[in-house]
């Protein structure tokens, strides 16, 4: 095992890998922007490092310097995190390069997925049903509309090398989708330097179920079941939990069987999650393979009792997986809320300054948090400041015991989307389970006005 | 004259007018970044734009200044 690494992230997920490195007696390095030098991902590791001014541009992506920094500190084996560096395999190949490990999968398997056509190919030709839709990039706007009118409307225009909603666009008709095709290419290629579009047949009310697996270099991979990820607003998560109360056992049995297959076909190592569209008659089809740890593992590990960080620590360092798919079990049912410093009516982000805060305690309750009373929300991140996971036997315990926890989760000095949570904790729909992708629009948005 | 203010922190991602450009009432003159975010900033009055007082790429805080309208 590694004796010290470096963790090239910030806010909670950074905590959260230090939290399972001191457990296991790993020394950490951090690296923090200006903006972040009084943060507690800073105070709690073994050591840590300014990267640069407040911006991520100048900081939290500066590969060299973080690469510099891992080897001056003498760290082993760099932990990307989620978002940031943690899909680029350009770092991922030049943390190989510097002699260091990087903790996820081989750069080329990054690269691959990364590209959604690139992906949807590769995942077409395993035999896992993807999305109907082109798996080329789209030349202009005329093409886009030739491949439109042969699917029918309405199609989801995306790009390829897209993440977090940007760049993606449901489309309704010919004319919008000119103008959307521009629009949203130009924002890819700021966002992601890369503007290669491609269209997929829109799926009608889809669950969002995705299925996290893990697998070893050895090539032994196990799925650690699903997690309904369908409650979104502005095509990015809100709440997530484990079990999905939507599919049924059978369906969940073959989303797992393809998520193995997935992974098994691409050679992936360490942990991984595979993204799937449901339809209301429970047909599934391959979205996207995030190739990292995501944000919402926590659900995860509470059904399983496992360390999703150890276990990339472990098989990064070379260990085989300690258990078969067969001997993983799952028990109650777990579900995260994630807390944005948002305005909960436009979702509009809301930086500022936070100055009470009280998080609600008690059993089956667990805090990923990265700030306290007196940290900065910074125009510069992720509006995401916490995320909230209860657990509870069943998932009528669990939405019992959430209603409760967010009645009394406070934070005082910017807006955040509890009352939002708290709606949508409470509405009929989502205690029984009919969480639908549209849930928010249809049933959050009209109480509004 | 009126002027143009934002409606909170963040960098200038886009400045979509110049000055003598004629704007309306609810035009976007300014696009934001904050927290990752895209927030357009729109004139509040018709006329012309007299003066933009920020660049792409600079830092500006709640009710900072951004374009003048005459």
């Amino acid at each position: 095992m590694f004796q010290k690494i470096l963790i090239a992230n910030r806010g909670e997920i950074a905590r959260r890998i230090i939290r399972t490195c001191q457990t296991l007696g790993i020394e950490t390095v951090t690296i923090y922007s200006e903006a972040d030098a009084d943060s507690l991902h800073v105070q709690e590791a073994t050591e840590s490092y300014c990267v640069g001014p407040a911006p991520v541009a100048k900081s939290y992506l500066q590969m060299d310097d973080i690469i510099a920094i891992a080897k001056k500190s003498g760290a082993e084996a760099v932990h990307p995190g989620y978002g940031l560096l943690s899909e680029n395999a350009h770092f991922a190949q030049a943390v190989v390069d510097a002699g260091l490990v990087f903790i996820g999968p081989h750069a080329d398997v990054i690269a691959a997925m990364g590209s959604k056509v690139e992906a949807r190919k590769r995942m077409e030709q395993a035999g896992i049903p993807i999305v109907p839709g082109v798996n080329e990039a789209l030349a202009d706007a005329e093409e886009a509309v030739a491949v439109a009118a042969r699917f029918g409307y309405p199609v989801m225009l995306k790009a390829s090398a897209g993440g977090g909603g940007i760049g993606m666009q449901l489309v309704h008709d010919e004319q919008t989708l000119r103008e959307a095709f521009d629009s949203n290419q130009k924002r890819a290629t700021n966002f992601f330097g890369d503007g290669t579009m491609f269209i997929e047949k829109f799926i009608e009310n889809p669950h969002h179920i995705e299925v996290q697996i893990i697998a070893d270099a050895s090539g032994q991979v196990v799925p650690l079941f699903e997690r309904e990820c369908s409650v979104q607003r502005r095509n990015q998560k809100v709440i997530e939990e484990a079990p999905s109360p939507f599919i049924s056992a059978h369906t969940r049995e073959k989303m797992l069987d393809a998520a193995v297959k997935a992974a098994a076909s691409i050679g992936y190592t360490n942990a991984g999650t595979i993204e799937f569209l449901v339809d209301s008659e429970q047909q599934f089809y391959f979205l996207e393979m995030n190739t990292r740890l995501q944000v919402e593992h926590p659900v995860t590990e509470e059904i399983t009792g496992l360390d999703l960080v150890e276990w990339q620590l472990r098989i990064a360092a070379g260990e085989k997986l300690a258990f078969t798919r067969e001997q993983v079990t799952r028990n109650g049912h777990a579900i995260e809320v994630r807390i944005y410093a948002e305005n909960p009516v436009t979702f509009f982000p809301s930086p500022g300054t936070i100055t009470a805060l009280s998080l609600p305690q008690g059993e089956g309750v667990r805090h990923e948090i990265a700030v306290q009373a007196g940290s900065v929300m910074t125009p510069f991140y992720d509006p995401m400041l916490a995320k909230m996971i209860v657990t509870g036997a069943d998932r009528y315990d669990a939405c019992e015991k959430l209603l409760v926890a967010l009645a009394n989760y406070k934070v005082e000095g910017i807006q955040t989307n509890i009352p939002m949570l708290l709606h949508i904790a409470a509405h009929e729909q989502f205690k029984n389970g009919h969480t639908t992708t549209k849930f928010v629009e249809q049933y959050y948005t009209p109480t509004l006005t | 004259m009126t002027t143009v203010k934002a409606t909170m922190a963040g960098t200038v991602w886009k400045v979509l007018v110049t000055e003598g450009q004629h704007v309306t009432a609810g035009e976007d003159v300014v696009i934001l970044e904050s927290m990752k975010m895209e927030i357009p900033i729109a004139a509040e009055t018709d006329g012309i734009v007299k003066k933009v007082l920020v660049a792409e790429g600079d830092f500006i805080n709640v009710d900072d200044n951004l374009v003048e309208v005459e």
